[in-house]
């Protein structure tokens, strides 16, 4: 139920997770993982891991907010919403009758929004009219379905259901909790329907929560408005520049009839995988598995091109002039995952963000005490098409954003110009081998990092694969790179600046910290 | 797992939708709407007996937990020590954020904490430590075959720290970081100033470091908190990973057995003053959306009540089945945030909270919201079938409270430090099982009273729906960051 920004820490975790890995160990994961492409071209995966009579499950989506059609941001996460509102006998008892009333809440919708947005004439005696017969016709719908709110919640939650939860990003959607194993049939069951028949009921209330979800994490956050305003402004072509959680005219706009076109669209079972890690064993579960989801109508693949971002020619900067203290982050264009140098780059987010040998913390935290943290990471916003390398550091007291590109850039010019030592090449082969390792103990970890790896190369094992990718980084290979990549003509810079607040309020931060009157 | 027969017939008739002829397909339509969810079978859960660990106590007093798990090729060990933030004066608060760092990033009389990272992560090891509340920690995390090279380095961290002087002036410039960026988010903002109204703002559950708290944290305060506290009758170790517990324990009475017993940790006294009931607010004007928190302590794990109200709180505030989600998200559609519950503590009241998150033209009405519900709780209680629901809700996910073997470990170690019998999970299951209609009408009625709690908001004042003085007395919080001393940070001019 949550889209994912594109959170400086949760990239870090997510490319620890799932960019590294290790090749010994696939031959015993090749033993306990079994993989079926459905006749309707669903893919299950089944990787038994029999610690606790549990399982854990994921359902990944091959769609995300890239998909969103124009002037419907958003869509993709409102639709993931939406598949927690049950289906035609979950969440209603009458279902021909909520469908007919359904019908009626999307034609006024659509009158209402016909006469909303008339560049010229609106009438408002009108326009007020058409929105009390939507509203009208939506309190008529919500008798069908109010005395069962959130039943499908209720019933996973009741039989045990843990972590029951979702989320969208640019790259995909994925669904996932875990049950104690005695519920997998009923569990293959409610997964399945829900992407059967799924009900776009109350679906302009749920609206107003996403916006309330967009406040939260966007408009009231200053890291999430530098955020969106960055990420806009490194894509001008790519629909990477667009926020996943959707500008609020859209939000304000797009109807449940956009969701149900975007889900016939999007969740066909050839664009999806379902992974099932924990104590079950292969042959007794892949039928149930396989009887639940065949039900699932095939359907067309959808056509997922997408522009391709054109090269970046001049450096570009976006400063947020905020009651908050400062922050500095830059990102420069890169190739998508499928690059042969993936690793590479992976290679030298380790070297420069992991730990207390990291040339970023060492540099800006422990010699030069300017900031409090500092880090490299790739996958900004996304990494299934070309996307960004960024940096961050956050200046302590007394410093400013203009130090932390300074201090950045000298680390970058030294990863130019000298090879890295023998011992940083060592250090970052081993923890990938070691951070595989250590994502192998979960069930909800290892159902997440199968699947997005079947969705992205059409095999689970490319997991354990890019370790023998990374094992192959060469010191060259990372000059190279750096060299190729790291140039200011492809660099995007936003910038937190703090500003005091407006007169007569209290100031968020003591007089003498920010000095007004300090800048160039 | 085992198939239900006709279930499997079933199947065979959905296949054949898929090749065969629209005849088929409506027929199999037709059965597939008539399957409900509750037609299919649960089999019984198999018996599951998670492994226990090994306790074992040394003659100094140290308590070791030992547990296996061969799963991966990893050790991990955690040493959980007693004193913590509450035992640190007023005028030093911060004291174990800062110990907690050097203790590690100082290094060793012989290594000092950079050559001590050096070593550490060419094994892609970790060794820690850290402040905390009540406790500290040092912790360690290693390839097996790393073991003995990191198991050093964590014992001599352990024992032998040197707090070096300019790892003290990084981990008390880190702070200050945090102090000076501590109002920038509006849900820290309310976390933060929720604590204080439910346990009074100079409360060590609820007070935080300040510039000149932190500034006068010496290098002889870490030594001395250490000497004080860092003894064996002063810890609780659990080690979980891929070992032998026989030969591990011996190799741990090796380590720790020649380890003089020290003074004991003694438990400080803490009041408990929470703030007058009334209407706090904080005014940002860089926000769209209010944080709304109604606060008052909570109870301890310890009370007979702890049952019933776990009940009660997954009924009303827990997750998509409580009735805040149902009535507040779903069906007025006024937060995407939204819970609360009685909260439960382990040696002290955990805190009473509900809250919502709403934009700021209803946030008047979101407390309106919430004052219904709470009075709804006597005209509407808790009925039968949302008592089964959260009963079985927390029934039927017990098995995630001890799903590895880690979490069996950390289980265990929490009730050998609080005091509480190590057999606490399996007679909560017991618990649970008991707790009648009655009960959650009871700990509802005896734990919330509307006119007894703080409620606290964060937001956009002049954008509110209607003023907080049209709902009751509001007292608005300060929350500007007192000066550092002078000199502590230095002035921007010397950077341009």
């Amino acid at each position: 139920m949550k889209f994912r920004i594109s959170s400086i820490q949760t990239i870090i975790i997510c490319f620890v997770l799932c960019a590294l890995a290790l090749g010994q160990d696939l031959a015993s994961f090749e033993k306990h993982t079994t993989v079926k492409k459905l006749p309707n071209g669903l893919t299950i995966i089944i990787c038994e891991r029999p610690e606790a009579p549990v399982f854990s499950f994921f359902t990944h989506v091959d769609a995300g907010s890239v998909q969103d059609p124009m002037g419907k941001t958003g869509l993709a996460h409102m639709f993931e919403h939406m598949a927690f509102k049950g289906t035609e006998t979950i969440g209603t008892r009458d279902y021909a009758g909520e469908k007919a009333a359904l019908a009626k809440v999307e034609a006024a919708y659509a009158a209402y929004l016909a006469e909303r947005d008339k560049p010229v004439d609106r009438d408002e005696q009108k326009l007020k009219q058409l929105e009390q017969n939507w509203k009208d016709a939506i309190a008529e719908a919500d008798k069908f379905s109010a005395p069962y709110n959130n039943e499908f919640g209720k019933i996973v939650e009741g039989e045990g259901g843990e972590g029951m939860n979702a989320f969208t990003d640019y790259d995909e959607t994925a669904y996932h909790y875990s049950f104690p194993v005695n519920r997998l049939e009923l569990w293959a069951y409610l997964e399945s329907e829900r992407f059967i028949q799924p009900v776009m009921r109350q679906f302009y209330k749920e609206r107003n929560v996403v916006i309330e979800e967009r406040r939260m994490r966007t408009d009231s956050n200053p890291v999430g408005r530098l955020l969106e305003q960055f990420t806009e402004e490194a894509f001008a072509a790519h629909p990477y520049h667009r926020p996943t959680i959707g500008w609020i005219s859209d939000l304000n706009s797009f109807s449940a009839t956009d969701a149900q076109n975007f889900f016939n669209t999007y969740y066909v079972p050839s664009n999806m995988v379902v992974v099932i890690v924990g104590d079950v064993k292969a042959s007794e579960a892949m039928p149930v598995v396989e009887k639940y989801f065949s039900r699932i109508p095939s359907r067309p693949k959808p056509d997922t091109a997408t522009t391709t971002e054109p090269p970046q020619n001049s450096e570009r900067t976006v400063v947020l002039h905020e009651q908050s203290q400062p922050l500095y982050l830059e990102g420069y264009h890169r190739p998508d995952y499928r690059s042969k140098d993936d690793q590479v780059y992976d290679a030298i987010a380790d070297l420069m963000s992991n730990g207390r040998t990291s040339r970023l913390y060492r540099a800006l935290v422990r010699d030069k005490q300017i900031a409090s943290d500092s880090a490299g990471f790739t996958g900004l916003p996304g990494n299934k098409y070309p996307h960004l390398f960024a940096f961050y550091a956050f200046p302590i007291p007394g410093h400013k954003p203009q130090e932390m590109a300074a201090a950045i850039h000298a680390e970058i010019e030294r990863l130019k110009k000298e090879d890295i030592s023998d011992e940083e090449l060592k250090m970052i082969k081993t923890r990938a081998k070691a951070t595989l390792i250590r994502s192998l103990g979960s069930n909800e970890g290892l159902a997440f990092a199968l699947g997005l790896n079947q969705a992205r190369y059409d095999d689970w094992r490319e997991l354990f694969r890019s370790v023998d990718r990374i094992d192959k980084v060469t010191k060259a290979d990372i000059r190279r790179v750096a060299n190729e990549t790291f140039v200011p003509e492809n660099r995007t810079v936003g910038i937190i600046e703090f500003a005091p607040p407006p007169p007569g309020q209290h100031p968020p931060a003591a007089e003498g910290m920010q000095p007004q009157g300090g800048g160039q | 797992m085992k198939l239900n027969r006709s279930l499997s017939s079933g199947f065979a008739v959905i296949l054949l939708v898929g090749l065969c002829s629209s005849a088929l397909q409506l027929s199999a339509q037709a059965q597939s709407q008539t399957q409900t969810w509750q037609q299919i079978p649960i089999p019984k859960l198999p018996e599951f007996r998670p492994q226990q660990p090994k306790r074992i106590q040394l003659p100094n007093g140290m308590v070791i937990f030992l547990q296996e798990d061969h799963e991966l090729p990893i050790i991990d060990g955690t040493a959980r020590i007693r004193g913590g933030e509450t035992s640190v004066p007023a005028k030093a608060v911060g004291l174990t954020d800062v110990y907690g760092e050097v203790w590690r990033t100082g290094g060793t009389k012989t290594q000092n904490g950079d050559q001590l990272d050096d070593y550490l992560e060419q094994r892609a090891a970790k060794v820690e430590t850290g402040g905390g509340v009540d406790s500290t920690t040092a912790s360690f995390s290693c390839l097996k075959e790393d073991f003995d090279d990191v198991f050093r380095v964590f014992v001599d961290v352990l024992r032998n720290p040197e707090f070096r002087p300019d790892k003290i002036e990084i981990a008390q410039k880190g702070l200050y970081d945090g102090i000076s960026r501590r109002n920038d988010d509006p849900a820290q903002v309310a976390g933060r100033e929720a604590a204080k109204l439910a346990y009074g703002a100079s409360s060590p559950y609820a007070r935080t470091p300040e510039y000149a708290t932190v500034a006068a944290i010496t290098r002889q305060d870490l030594i001395d908190w250490h000497s004080k506290y860092v003894h064996p009758n002063n810890i609780i170790f659990g080690i979980v990973g891929d070992f032998d517990s026989a030969k591990m324990e011996a190799r741990l009475r090796e380590a720790f057995g020649s380890w003089p017993k020290g003074q004991k940790a003694a438990d400080p006294e803490i009041k408990i003053e929470p703030a007058k009931p009334a209407y706090y607010e904080v005014d940002k004007t860089d926000v769209n959306q209010s944080n709304i928190q109604m606060v008052a302590p909570g109870i301890t794990r310890k009370s007979p009540d702890y049952f019933a109200t776990s009940v009660f709180n997954e009924a009303f505030g827990g997750g998509f089945s409580s009735r805040l989600f149902g009535d507040i998200r779903t069906t007025k559609g006024l937060a995407y945030a939204v819970g609360g519950g009685i909260g439960a503590g382990w040696d002290h009241p955990g805190m009473l909270r509900l809250m919502v998150s709403t934009k700021s033209k209803t946030t008047y009405e979101s407390i309106q919201a919430l004052d219904e519900e709470i009075a709804d709780l006597n005209k509407r209680p808790i009925d039968d079938e949302e008592i089964k629901r959260a009963k079985d809700s927390i029934l039927n996910s017990f098995v995630f409270r001890f799903d590895s073997p880690e979490k069996v470990l950390q289980e265990k170690m929490a009730y050998e430090f609080y005091g509480y019998p190590l057999d606490f999970l399996e007679n909560f299951q017991k618990g649970i099982e008991k707790v009648t209609k009655q009960d959650v009408a009871r700990v509802a009625a005896k734990y919330l009273h509307r006119d007894q709690m703080a409620v606290l908001v964060v937001g956009h004042v002049s954008e509110f729906d209607k003023p907080l003085s049209s709902l009751g007395p509001v007292k608005k919080l300060d929350i500007t960051i007192p000066a550092p001393p002078p000199g502590l940070v230095p002035e921007q001019a010397e950077h341009e």
